[in-house]
């Protein structure tokens, strides 16, 4: 027996260890929690882990047929993507309200892929809210894996496609960023190349590398993002960005470098004001964009640099947690009409995914009346922005996929600093 | 719930049980302000201790992120970015200093000149903040480009001096950040002047001080209160903006808010951007306290506080 034997034991323990005062006692009680809060946490991770409805098309049948027409369709797109009529009317959309009965409500929520991924779907999606879209158009590239590797999209119905399988191009048809079609439609396509005005630079633009010459100091622009600055100096030093490798990656860094001093700013979508207002000389620029501000300034040009140019496609896919998607589906179908297909290329002047425009675009040049109508359309069906030849088609390339964290980390820290100098 | 347990005791309740009431009494003071430490714990302490908690997480959105007490993030965010850091205290200063130089004028004419406009003429110089921020931002943008108001205005006088551009630079960012946030530092050096007693200028003179004297050693030593509360209010805010330097800013003005935007949005790093923010609020505070101990008294943390 020990001699502590029948003493209480809370007084035992006063006499065997030191007392901890009040102070002491708070000190260590919020250290202890305080360390505790910071291991305890962690962020759980959204990788669907080859979970979800993807590879079990039982699944995925069995979900459609539950799905019903309901009237309504919420559509987010990118601003000035879509047919206008004067006072802001979409032609397309009350066509499609007048044969199907769907009523569609279009925003114009998308600035860039970037901040609509960052700022509207994750917060969302991560939480189990829905994001209020039903329809929603992304850019192939990083936040389009991301959302289908978080199993973010719902597959959609394949058998309720038949006009995009009538009708699709091959470059939107089995697509390398989302084979079979799985989650999604191309909406347009489009080219990163040059804009310019012809005559505050003095000269035809050809290559990426008349973006480094010192005349045009201050009147510059350059793209704020991780697909197109990167993707289009991997082309100007030479390099498919589609299989560069790291190394190539420094080299291209080197040449945005070089360049910095002479950007005047890196855009996101508001670029091209400047640029039609001739505060930029040159610029990068999306294809249609130039194309629609012609009517502004008509000294605007476009190239794809001879070293080649980076190639996206818009896609029309589903969220998940859409309160609409029969109606979703119904819409992504429609627009695949060579007629529909036309009404929306005749507006925005990208790379329609439906060639069969071409032929729409001749008739109506062909039977014009309008002198003006007349040149439009013969200059639309022979646009080389709009409907590329093969031979065009070999200078333009995919965005490098990074499929690894590393690469991505890697790839970030190279380019980020460059446009957020 | 403190409403309940601090009622009055019973009349005619035994005299031994006194003891309740004086419990109550002294405890009363702790229990009225608990919902402000509530308060502060709720919205300061535990963001605090989760954002230090996420700065020190390694891993990715996708695979989730786990607590490796990785310290090495803050010398990466600092090796990364120290230049857009930097270059945001410095914008901070020159930008805290403008207010300073324009809004203290104000704020004196409208003291002691305004008279019984005084009200209208505060609410005159708040009135365009009654427009979105953003949009003032932009319209600024508009002015300054380079065929704008400003620019277009001054080489049709040919004054420009070769100037070729004011948009996307740093002079329009530094003066976005003042347009945007001087009401900051007029409102405390009005209210730092406003207390000042008219009397004392009055004996000013009588002493035979002119204007300047009285306005050297008498007007501006009794608003220092109030331009030490206005320097904290305008530094603070403009040192952490991001939308300055995105609207009006070009290539080599970033400040390093955006880059902690784009870090949690853009990049889902919210290690990165967790840590980023720390070294932001680490280097404020601490300039802040150093700033208070040589310059500050009670009365201007009172300034602040009004």
């Amino acid at each position: 027996m020990s001699p502590a034997d029948g003493l209480p034991p809370d007084l035992l323990r006063g006499l065997t260890t030191p007392r901890l005062s009040r102070r002491r006692f708070l000190q260590a009680a919020g250290l202890t929690s305080l360390g505790g809060v910071l291991a305890a946490c962690g962020i759980p991770g959204t990788a669907s882990g080859g979970g979800g409805m993807y590879g079990q098309t039982d699944a995925i049948e069995r979900f459609w047929k539950r799905q019903k027409k309901t009237g309504t369709l919420d559509f987010a797109n990118w601003p000035a993507y879509i047919d206008v009529a004067k006072g802001g009317d979409h032609p397309s959309l009350d066509l499609f309200t007048k044969q199907t009965g769907i009523k569609v409500s279009y925003s114009e929520d998308i600035d860039d892929d970037d901040s609509f991924y960052g700022s509207k779907l994750e917060p969302e999606l991560k939480s189990g809210q829905p994001t209020g879209y039903d329809l929603m158009v992304i850019t192939n590239g990083i936040f389009l894996d991301d959302l289908v590797q978080r199993n973010w999209l719902i597959p959609l119905d394949q058998s309720a496609m038949q006009n995009f399988y009538s009708y699709s191009s091959d470059l939107v048809r089995d697509p390398s960023y989302d084979r079979g079609n799985v989650y999604t439609m191309a909406w347009q396509s489009g080219i990163t190349g040059i804009g310019y005005d012809i005559k505050l630079v003095g000269h035809e633009i050809t290559s990426w590398d008349d973006l480094k010459d010192p005349k045009l100091k201050g009147k510059i622009g350059m793209f704020a993002d991780t697909e197109d600055l990167p993707n289009s100096a991997l082309c100007a030093v030479g390099v498919n960005p589609e299989v560069s490798q790291p190394a190539d990656w420094k080299k291209a860094a080197q040449w945005l470098t070089e360049q910095r001093p002479l950007v005047r700013k890196y855009y996101q979508q508001d670029y091209l004001q400047p640029l039609a207002q001739g505060e930029l000389y040159a610029s990068q620029a999306w294809s249609g964009d130039v194309f629609q501000k012609l009517e502004v300034n008509p000294n605007l040009r476009f190239v794809v640099p001879k070293e080649g140019a980076p190639i996206w496609t818009d896609n029309m896919c589903i969220p998940k947690l859409a309160s609409h998607p029969r109606d979703a589906m119904i819409y992504m179908d429609w627009v695949y009409q060579p007629k529909i297909a036309a009404m929306i290329a005749d507006y925005v002047n990208y790379l329609t995914p439906v060639p069969a425009t071409q032929q729409i675009f001749a008739k109506e040049a062909a039977q014009a009346t309008d002198k003006a109508d007349k040149k439009y359309y013969t200059y639309l069906s022979h646009s080389p922005l709009v409907f590329p030849t093969q031979s065009e088609f070999a200078k333009l390339h995919r965005y490098r996929v990074l499929s690894t964290q590393a690469e991505q980390d890697q790839w970030n820290s190279l380019f980020e600093p460059i446009y957020e100098s | 719930m403190t409403a309940t347990v601090a009622q009055p005791p019973a009349v005619g309740a035994a005299p031994a049980r006194n003891h309740r009431p004086r419990i109550l009494s002294r405890l009363a003071p702790y229990l009225l302000v608990l919902p402000g430490w509530l308060w502060l714990a709720m919205f300061f302490v535990v963001p605090i201790i989760s954002m230090l908690s996420v700065s020190l997480m390694t891993g990715n959105d996708l695979a989730g992120f786990t607590q490796t007490f990785h310290w090495a993030t803050y010398a990466d965010a600092w090796n990364q970015y120290h230049t857009q850091i930097v270059r945001s205290l410095i914008y901070g200063l020159i930008a805290t200093a403008l207010c300073v130089l324009i809004g203290y004028p104000v704020a004196y004419w409208i003291a002691f000149r305004g008279g019984r406009y005084k009200s209208s003429l505060l609410f005159l110089l708040l009135l365009p903040f009654f427009v979105s921020f953003v949009i003032r931002t932009l319209n600024w943008q508009f002015i300054l480009s380079d065929h704008g108001m400003v620019l277009g205005l001054l080489r049709s006088v040919h004054l420009d001096f070769g100037v070729q551009r004011i948009d996307s630079t740093a002079v329009a960012v530094v003066g976005g950040l003042t347009y945007n946030f001087i009401p900051f530092t007029i409102l405390p050096i009005y209210v730092g002047l406003e207390r000042i007693d008219p009397a004392l200028l009055e004996a000013a003179n009588d002493l035979y001080a002119n204007k300047a004297t009285t306005l050297r050693k008498v007007v501006f030593p009794l608003s220092l209160p109030g331009v030490f509360a206005a320097v904290l209010l305008t530094f603070v805010p403009v040192a952490s903006d991001y939308v300055n330097a995105n609207i009006l800013g070009g290539s080599d003005t970033t400040m390093v808010g955006t880059v902690i935007e784009t870090q949690y949005f853009t990049n889902l790093n919210y290690p990165l951007a967790a840590a980023l923010s720390f070294i932001l609020m680490a280097i404020l505070l601490i300039g802040i306290f150093v700033y208070a101990r040589v310059l500050g008294t009670s009365d201007a943390l009172e300034m602040a506080a009004a």
